[in-house]
C-alpha cells in the first residue's frame, strides 16, 4: 500500500514502465520471486543482465564489422541476446531483437546494421529507467 | 556449480527434487534457480554442458532431471539431452527461446521429456516432478510385470534402506536395482543406502556392449527388446530397460543417418560402399566381440571417449565456422590439464579401456576437423576401422589386428600406444606420426565412414606418406558406393568441409588423446560421446590438427562407427580390400572412384 508520495511515485512509474511497453510479464514474475532470503532479487537480476548483455552486444558489434557478414552467426548471437532479454522481460528490446533476426534471414546487411542500433537504443533506455526505477523504491523504501 | 549430494527427501515429494538446470546465461540461471527453490526443488546450476554432464557421471544418482537450454556454446543441447538419456537415463526438460515447431519436435525426438518456453513461469516448473514420478513408474510397471515374486516378498520384509519413497511401489524397484546395483554398477554409491534410490538403469560399457552385440546378433532390422534381452542374458535387465534403450539407440541413429542426409549435398557421394558391416561405429568394444554383422548401432554407442574430452569437444553441427574454432580451443586447456595428469601414469592408461576410447574418439574428433581437402598427412589409424576388418574376417581375429595395428600405429602421445594395448576391443591408438606402411599393415584402420567423397587427390595420397586426410575429401568426387553407409560419413566431411582450417586442431587432438587415456567413466559411453560429437559436428577442419596424423587412405576403412548397421553392406567389397593392406591405395582409387 502506498503510504507515502515517494512510494506512490514508484508505483506509478512501475505502472507507466509496463503502459509504455518496456517491460511486460516476466518483470512481475522476477517481483514474485523477491523475498526475504533475496529482498533485492529483482535489481540482482537487472544487473546480471545488463552486465552479461554487454558482452553479448560487443560480439554482435564485431560480427557486424566483419565482411561478409556472417548471418548464421549474427542470428545466433542474436537468438542469444533475445533469450536473456526476455529473461528481466524486456519488451521492447526484445521486439526489436527480433526484427533484427528478420533481417538476418533476409540477409539484409543494411537491415541489420540499422536495427542493432535500434536494438542497443532501447537497450539503453531501458537501462536507465531502471536505474532510476530502482533508486527510486530504495529511497521510498528508505523512508518507509 | 557445487552441489553437496543430497538425496531426495521422497518423504515430502515432490519437495527436494533434485534438479540440475543447463544454461549458458547467466542471468536465466539465476532466475531459474530462485525459481525452483520456491518450489522447495534441490537446485544445482551449471554454465555449460560438459559441466553437467561430469557432475551428472561424477554422481550417478545425484540427480533426479535435468533441465537445458537448447543453444549452449559448448555443446548442443539436444546432444547433452541425448547423452544424459543414454546414459543416466533421466527425464530431461529442453528450454528455449525458439518455439518453433520444428525445434520442439526435435527435442521431443532427441527424448526430451517436455520442452518450455522462455520466458519460464514459474507455474510451469512447479510441475516438472511429474516427468520425475512418471518415470519411476514406469519403471516398476516393468519391473512388476517381470519380476518374480521374490522381490514382493523382500519389499515386504522392509528392506531397510527404501528411499524410493518417491513411489509407494517403489521398493521393488528399489530392490532390484539394489541388487543390480551391487551386481553391476560398480560406480553406484553402495555406501550410502539412502542413496541408493533410483531404480534406475546404469548403461554401462559392459551392458551396452552386451546390449549392442546382441543387437547385432539379431540384426538391426530385425531387433526387438525381447529378442535383445533374451541374448543379453542379464537376469536383472528388464525388457522395459531394453526397450528404451534401444528407442534411444535408434534415434541416435537416425540422428546420425540424418545429419547425413542434410549434409550430404556433395553430388556423386554414393555411399553404397559403406557396408553396414562396418559397425565400426562402436569402436571396437562391441564389433570386435561381435563379428557376425557389422553393428552400425554399436556405431554409436561404441564409442565412448573420454567423457570430459568429448563434451569440450563437441562439436555442434549447427555451429558454423567462426564457432568451431572457439569450441575447439575451449576444451583444449581441459585436455591438456587433463593430459598432465595422465601423461605420468601409462600404466594406468593402459588399463583404462577409456583411454582407448577416448583416443578413439578425440580421433573421431579430429578427423571431423579435417579438412575435406585438406593436405593433412595424418595417419588415423582408427581402430574403428580395425573393426570392420575383423567382422569380415568373422571374428577370426580382431584381437589380433588391433594389437598389430596398435602397435605399429604411431600414437600421438605415449599414453595412447598404452591404451590401446589393454583394450581388447580398443581402437588403435592415434598414430600421428605413423608411416603409412605402418598403418597399412596395421590394419586398416582408417576412417573410412569420412570419406564421403574421396577425389584422386586422395588416391595419390594414399602413395605418399603425407597422405592427406581423406575422410575430408567429401567434397570431392569420389563416390561411395553405398550411399546410405556413408551418409554419417558424408555428414561429417561435410561438416569438415565447411570449416575453416583449425589451427588448434592438432593440438586438440592430441590433448584430446591424452586426455582420453585418463579415462573417465566408461569407454564406452565416452565412445558414445565421441561418436556424438564426432558426427555432430560442423567441425573446424583441423588441418594442422591433423598434421601429424597420417590418416589412412582406406575410405573403406569406415567409420563404421557412424553408419548404421544396416548399411554396411558395401563393406565387403572393403573387406576383400582389406585382406591386403598393401594394395588398398589402389583399391581405394578404384573403390572410391566413381
Amino acid at each position: 500500500m502506498e503510504r507515502n508520495p515517494l512510494q506512490r511515485q514508484v508505483a506509478y512509474m512501475r505502472r507507466s514502465l509496463f503502459d509504455q511497453g518496456y517491460l511486460d510479464e516476466q518483470f512481475v514474475q522476477l517481483e514474485d520471486l523477491q523475498d526475504d532470503a533475496n529482498p533485492n532479487f529483482v535489481e540482482e537480476i537487472v544487473t546480471l543482465f545488463y552486465t552479461d548483455s554487454a558482452r553479448l552486444i560487443h560480439n554482435i558489434e564485431q560480427a557486424l564489422e566483419s565482411r561478409p557478414l556472417d548471418f548464421i552467426r549474427l542470428d545466433d548471437y542474436m537468438h542469444q541476446f533475445k533469450g536473456s532479454s526476455s529473461s528481466i522481460g524486456a519488451k521492447k528490446v526484445k521486439n526489436e531483437c527480433t526484427q533484427f533476426r528478420e533481417h538476418c534471414s533476409a540477409r539484409s546487411a543494411e537491415g541489420c546494421v540499422r536495427t542493432f542500433q535500434q536494438v542497443k537504443q532501447e537497450h539503453t533506455i531501458l537501462r536507465r529507467k531502471l536505474e532510476t526505477y530502482f533508486q527510486l523504491a530504495r529511497q521510498a523504501g528508505l523512508a518507509n | 556449480m557445487d552441489s553437496a549430494f543430497c538425496p531426495p527427501r521422497t518423504d515430502v515429494f515432490p519437495a527436494g527434487l533434485r534438479v540440475l538446470v543447463v544454461d549458458d546465461d547467466p542471468t536465466w540461471l539465476k532466475i531459474l534457480e530462485k525459481m525452483l527453490k520456491k518450489c522447495l526443488y534441490e537446485v544445482t546450476i551449471c554454465g555449460l554442458a560438459r559441466d553437467a554432464l561430469n557432475l551428472l557421471r561424477e554422481r550417478k544418482d545425484g540427480y533426479d532431471i535435468v533441465i537445458s537450454d537448447v543453444n549452449m556454446p559448448d555443446m548442443d543441447g539436444f546432444k547433452l539431452l541425448e547423452l544424459v538419456g543414454l546414459e543416466m537415463d533421466l527425464p530431461v526438460i529442453m528450454m528455449s527461446v525458439d518455439g518453433e515447431t520444428s525445434r520442439v519436435m526435435k527435442g521431443v525426438q532427441h527424448g526430451a521429456c517436455d520442452y518450455l518456453l522462455k520466458p519460464i513461469r514459474m507455474k510451469e516448473l512447479r510441475n516438472i516432478w511429474q516427468h520425475v514420478f512418471r518415470k519411476k513408474i514406469n519403471e516398476v510397471r516393468d519391473i512388476e510385470s517381470h519380476e518374480s515374486i521374490d522381490d514382493f516378498q523382500i519389499m515386504r520384509n522392509g528392506p531397510e534402506q527404501s528411499d524410493d519413497g518417491y513411489l509407494v511401489s517403489g521398493d521393488p524397484t528399489s530392490v532390484k536395482k539394489r541388487k543390480d546395483t551391487e551386481n553391476k554398477h560398480d560406480d553406484r554409491d553402495h555406501c550410502d543406502p539412502s542413496s541408493v534410490k533410483k531404480a534406475r538403469v546404469v548403461w554401462s560399457v559392459d551392458l551396452h556392449q552386451k546390449f549392442v552385440r546382441a543387437v547385432n546378433q539379431i540384426g538391426f532390422d530385425k531387433v526387438g527388446p525381447k529378442k535383445i534381452l533374451d541374448l543379453m542374458n542379464v537376469p536383472w535387465l528388464t525388457r522395459e530397460n531394453v526397450a528404451s534403450h534401444l528407442q534411444k539407440y535408434r534415434l541416435y541413429l537416425s540422428r546420425l543417418q540424418k545429419e547425413d542426409d542434410l549434409k550430404t549435398s556433395c553430388g556423386g557421394i554414393k555411399h553404397s560402399d559403406l557396408s553396414p558391416k562396418d559397425s565400426t561405429g562402436s569402436f571396437g568394444l562391441s564389433n570386435l566381440t561381435n563379428m557376425h554383422q557389422n553393428d552400425a548401432a554399436n556405431s554409436g554407442y561404441g564409442f565412448s571417449g573420454n567423457k570430459k574430452l568429448v563434451q569440450s569437444i563437441d562439436i555442434d553441427p549447427k555451429v558454423q565456422e567462426g564457432d568451431l574454432k572457439g569450441i575447439i580451443s575451449l576444451p583444449r586447456t581441459e585436455q591438456k590439464k587433463m593430459l598432465t595428469g595422465e601423461a605420468s601414469d601409462p600404466q594406468k592408461a593402459r588399463s583404462s579401456q577409456m583411454g582407448f576410447n577416448d583416443s578413439f574418439g578425440s580421433i573421431e574428433q579430429d578427423v571431423n576437423y579435417a579438412a575435406f581437402d585438406s593436405s593433412i598427412s595424418a595417419q588415423y589409424s582408427w581402430s574403428g576401422e580395425k573393426v570392420p576388418e575383423a567382422q569380415f574376417q568373422e571374428e577370426h581375429r580382431p584381437s589380433v589386428q588391433l594389437e598389430t595395428s596398435f602397435n605399429q600405429l604411431p600414437v600421438p602421445g605415449p599414453q595412447h600406444h598404452i591404451q590401446v594395448d589393454c583394450l581388447q576391443p580398443t581402437l588403435p591408438p592415434i598414430s600421428p606420426g605413423s608411416s603409412r606402411k605402418e598403418r597399412d599393415k596395421a590394419s586398416p584402420a582408417k576412417i573410412k565412414p569420412l570419406y564421403a567423397s574421396y577425389d584422386s587427390h586422395h588416391v595419390s595420397n594414399v602413395s605418399s606418406a603425407g597422405s592427406e586426410i581423406d575422410l575430408f575429401s567429401v567434397q570431392s568426387k569420389c563416390q561411395m558406393v553405398n550411399p546410405q553407409a556413408f551418409e554419417p560419413i558424408s555428414n561429417i566431411t561435410l561438416n569438415m568441409r565447411n570449416q575453416g582450417h583449425n589451427q588448434s586442431g592438432v593440438n586438440d587432438l592430441e590433448s584430446f588423446q591424452r586426455n582420453l587415456i585418463s579415462g573417465s567413466g566408461s569407454a564406452l559411453e565416452s565412445l558414445e560421446d565421441l561418436q556424438v560429437h564426432w558426427l555432430q559436428g560442423d567441425c573446424n577442419p583441423m588441418n594442422l590438427g591433423l598434421r601429424n596424423i597420417e590418416f589412412s587412405d582406406y575410405h573403406d576403412q569406415k567409420l563404421i562407427t557412424e553408419v548404421p548397421f544396416h548399411l554396411y553392406d558395401p563393406l565387403k567389397l572393403d573387406y576383400e580390400y582389406l585382406s591386403d593392406l598393401t594394395e588398398y591405395p589402389i583399391m581405394d582409387q578404384g573403390l572410391f572412384i566413381a
